[in-house]
């Protein structure tokens, strides 16, 4: 633990620390452009030059100079003042002075920096050099004029997504950024470039010249398009969401989000349900909610109706549900949409229990049936670190082009059951091993299959430095399945149980999923908030509230308990959800008990605990022996990443996407 | 060479270019020059390779040689490394050629040395051929450039035309120069001056003259 001196404070730093950490733990602000927390470093800004002694007599470059022993940095003299006012000079010759028109503006790194360390005026009376535009795709906006070089983007392609595709091309004052022949950035974590760009040359294309900075209200939220919960901040202005931002929080999302995370949001202002309606002569059409509520209470289902919960639901609708069917007299609850129907029992068997962080220390990782790049794209970038660190990962499924190397075994589940020599010697003598079951691996006795590999080379195991191990993970795609699992939100059987009872109600809580052929006899109430498949399908729709337009309850496929803000105010007729299910306990004629969110929430916490703690949740870390064996070709669910859910269906960036990005091909065959 | 570009990705070009492999010696030769790199470090036999390759296309074409978008990717998928980074290499170093080139491309430095020595008049010598800045002839012949110093001060003027320097120069000797190129004949390379071997002062040594005949002691004379 060197010691060192920022300006004539002593501080210890941990070993390894740059000079750069070391200001930033004596608490000095240090400016920057290239250099990030999370991305190597490049060194080549030159902005966070710094007086060093002993040293070299000249300012040096902080973020690449490691902290020694009895160092004495100065950030406060005059050398240092001179010298950041000469890097910011050079950097901005041949920055244009766009600011007025420039997407960054008021949120720029160069900008701010500018003001705090550079001269009061330019010197330059020369011509800039401009640069042509580039094409990166839908999501990506280029102004490649503002460019400092920082390849910030550069290294977050190869090191983070792990797909090579941007790159520096050219040299010196000809430096240009760029993909390759100019292709659209074709990764699920693209859009994270934007961020990083510390100016204007990588900006958000949809939110174009949409909004400044400071016009936005800022809110608190938790991503629903994946089971990762990723923190969100999301950025309003009146009742529309401009844009969705990534939070920091190291043990989720770290900083990034998915790219359906970030622009499926233009998506929650088309396709809305904004006004009740019934199906009368085979049509729907509009209603009031008086209207609604008398059709369904008139039908008077007593204890037969079911509750069926969608993958973005907030906990606190489906403990209104859960309270609402259970005043009725019905335990009819389920949120496994597709059909799957794998134990509950034991909610520690369907967690991802070495927690989305832990999973980069593990050192063998069997991946059992989950497109991991598609279903949960910030833990493939984990699993990415993980290989990086030396583990070795297995895949069981058809092939996909990974990030990360790894050796897929087949395509059969049978595989569990025969693992090939090599494979099962490597997890077997692996000190941190790792088991991760997707959607496509879970069912069909895949879990129990996963669960007895897991027994037998003993997942759940003591480490050397005495913590606790348990390798045992189930990746969700859902963002409401972990909650609705701690709420009771399955049947023994899934769905076909709920089939089976043939419930007279069916109340559909944004599940769109769900094959209502099989609901036929059934009247299917629809509480959701975009027009789509369930609503094509339903009786009654009664329009509610998307995740941006309600507080709520969430929890993450590792267990974490995350509360999210309301952002926006639902459009049209739209309620928040728990207020349609209260009111449907009035049309019923039931109590439900609770007449306010607080109370809801209180009942909801009493009930289940775990609900009440922001953070991990415990299940326990006893696994179920699972054993017998599984059989069957493994099909993953998602076979178009940008259109996983309602509001990304309705989103016109995310079919832009699916139609550039992942069909582009085949369009491009249609047209000759 | 501020104004370098990559020859625009056509169909044309995939054409040309698309099956391009390497020859039977060349596939050899690349064997062997990947296998000086550690294993699992045969990225970093990029930049022989792409000089291999630029040689190879030259050969095809009877030109100095250049690197089409389809050769860089060969060359990629031959070292299994992103594409991106092999144009990266390729764009950066001046001597990889990313655009079609003539037979013998004409480099003069016009750097203060070399101008001092008289790179005007050389660089006149080029431009009465036809040749300009950044163009081929067309006959496919010339591809001229002037570049930044490439550190034959000491025999200035120079210029580089493909593997060879030819130094000393007025515009005489580079007529002749350009003249034996032309007729296919191989001119020596190096100093034009007649009687000079290298870089050694014109007109024989001025300093440590007694080295000259034989291995001199100087260390009583200090």
């Amino acid at each position: 633990m060197p010691k060192v001196t920022v300006d004539g404070v002593e501080i210890e730093v941990p070993q390894g620390a740059t000079v750069l950490q070391a200001c930033e733990l004596a608490g000095k602000e240090i400016p920057r452009f290239c250099y990030h927390e999370r991305l190597s470093i490049a060194g080549n800004c030159r902005m966070c030059l710094v007086e060093v002694k002993p040293g070299p007599p000249k300012p040096q470059a902080s973020c690449a100079l490691p902290a020694g022993e009895g160092q004495e940095i100065r950030t406060d003299s005059e050398m240092v003042k001179k010298a950041r006012e000469g890097v910011m000079e050079f950097l901005l010759i041949n920055h244009p002075l766009d600011c007025p028109i420039c997407d960054q503006g008021g949120e720029c790194d160069l900008q701010d920096q500018s003001v705090a360390y550079g001269r009061g005026g330019s010197r330059y009376h020369e011509h800039k050099r401009a640069v042509t535009e580039k094409n990166m795709g839908p999501l990506i906006k280029t102004t490649m004029t503002r460019c400092i070089h920082c390849t910030r983007c550069v290294r977050f392609s190869e090191e983070i997504a792990g797909v090579d595709e941007i790159g520096a091309l050219y040299r010196g004052e000809s430096t240009q950024i760029t993909t390759y022949l100019e292709q659209a950035a074709k990764h699920e974590m693209s859009a994270n470039v934007i961020d990083l760009c510390p100016v204007g040359a990588l900006t958000s294309r949809p939110y174009a010249f949409e909004a400044r900075p400071w016009e936005l209200k800022k809110t608190l939220g938790i991503d629903v398009s994946d089971a990762v919960g990723a923190n969100i901040r999301i950025d309003s202005r009146g009742r529309e969401v401009l844009r969705v931002l990534p939070r920091v929080n190291d043990d989720v999302n770290e900083e990034w989000i998915s790219d359906k995370a970030r622009y499926m949001v233009d998506g929650l202002t088309k396709r809305r349900l904004d006004k009740p309606y019934l199906r009368r002569d085979g049509k729907l059409v509009p209603a009031t909610w008086n209207e609604a509520f008398a059709a369904i209470a008139t039908l008077n289902p007593g204890n037969s109706i079911a509750a069926v919960a969608g993958d973005m639901l907030d906990c606190e609708t489906m403990f209104a549900a859960k309270k609402l069917t259970g005043a009725l007299g019905s335990s009819l609850l389920e949120g496994r949409q597709t059909g799957m129907d794998y134990d509950t029992s034991s909610l520690a068997a369907v967690n991802f229990n070495t927690t989305l962080a832990g999973i980069e220390t593990a050192d063998a990782i069997l991946i059992v049936g989950s497109h991991v790049r598609w279903e949960a794209p910030l833990v493939n970038a984990r699993l990415r670190k993980a290989v990086k660190r030396g583990a070795k990962i297995f895949l069981i499924g058809p092939e996909w082009e990974t990030t990360f190397g790894g050796e897929f075994l087949g395509e059969d589940l049978s595989v569990i059951g025969n693992l090939p020599n090599h494979v099962w010697e490597t997890i077997r003598d692996a000190k941190r091993p790792a088991i991760i079951v997707g959607g496509a691996g879970i069912g069909r006795g895949g879990l129990e299959a996963a669960l007895s590999v897991g027994e037998q080379i003993g997942i759940v195991r003591e480490l050397e430095d005495g913590t606790r191990w348990n390798g045992f993970n189930v990746l969700h795609m859902a963002a409401a399945r972990m909650g609705g699992l701690m709420l009771g939100f399955a049947q023994k059987g899934g769905i076909a149980d709920i089939v089976a009872a043939k419930p007279k109600v069916l109340l559909s809580l944004g599940a769109d999923e769900v094959d209502y052929t099989k609901f036929a006899d059934s009247m299917i109430v629809y509480v959701g908030h975009h027009g789509d498949k369930g609503a094509h399908a339903a009786d009654v729709i009664l329009p509610a509230a998307a995740y941006t337009e309600k507080a709520g309850t969430y929890v993450n496929t590792e267990g974490r308990v995350q509360w999210a803000d309301k952002a926006v105010f639902a459009p049209g007729d739209a309620r928040e959800d728990w207020t349609i299910l209260r009111a449907l306990a009035d049309a019923f004629g039931v109590s439900v008990g609770f007449d306010s969110f607080e109370e809801l929430r209180a009942a909801m916490i009493s009930e289940v605990p775990a609900l009440g703690i922001e953070g991990l949740a415990d299940y326990g870390s006893d696994l179920p022996a699972g054993g017998g064996s599984a059989s069957g070709p493994i099909a993953y669910p998602v076979k178009d990443f940008y259109m996983t859910n309602p509001i990304a269906r309705a989103s016109a960036t995310m079919q832009q996407c699916s139609a550039e990005l992942l069909h582009g091909e085949e369009i491009a065959e249609a047209a000759e | 060479m501020a104004d370098r570009y990559i020859e625009p990705d056509t169909p044309e070009l995939r054409a040309r270019w698309g099956n391009f492999a390497w020859t039977e010696a060349n596939a050899a030769k690349a064997k062997e020059i990947v296998a000086r790199y550690p294993e699992g470090r045969q990225r970093s036999a990029v930049m022989p390779l792409l000089d291999l390759a630029q040689r190879q296309v030259g050969a095809e074409e009877n030109t100095q040689g250049w690197l089409p978008i389809p050769v860089m990717e060969y060359v990629a998928a031959y070292l299994d490394m992103p594409i991106i980074r092999v144009v990266e290499v390729a764009t950066f170093y001046t001597m990889y050629n990313i655009a079609p080139i003539g037979r013998f491309h004409v480099q003069v430095c016009g750097t203060t040395p070399c101008m001092l020595r008289g790179s005007d008049d050389i660089i006149a010598a080029c431009k009465k051929r036809g040749m300009k800045p950044g163009h081929t002839t067309e006959d496919g012949m010339w591809s001229f450039t002037e570049v930044e110093c490439m550190g034959n001060c000491a025999s200035a003027p120079m210029v580089q035309i493909n593997d060879d320097n030819y130094e000393d120069l007025t515009a005489e000797r580079m007529d002749a120069v350009l003249d034996a190129l032309a007729k296919g004949e191989t001119p020596k390379a190096g100093t034009q001056e007649p009687g000079r071997h290298t870089v050694e002062p014109s007109g024989g040594p001025t300093t440590l003259k007694e080295m000259v005949s034989e291995n001199h002691d100087y260390r009583g004379e200090w």
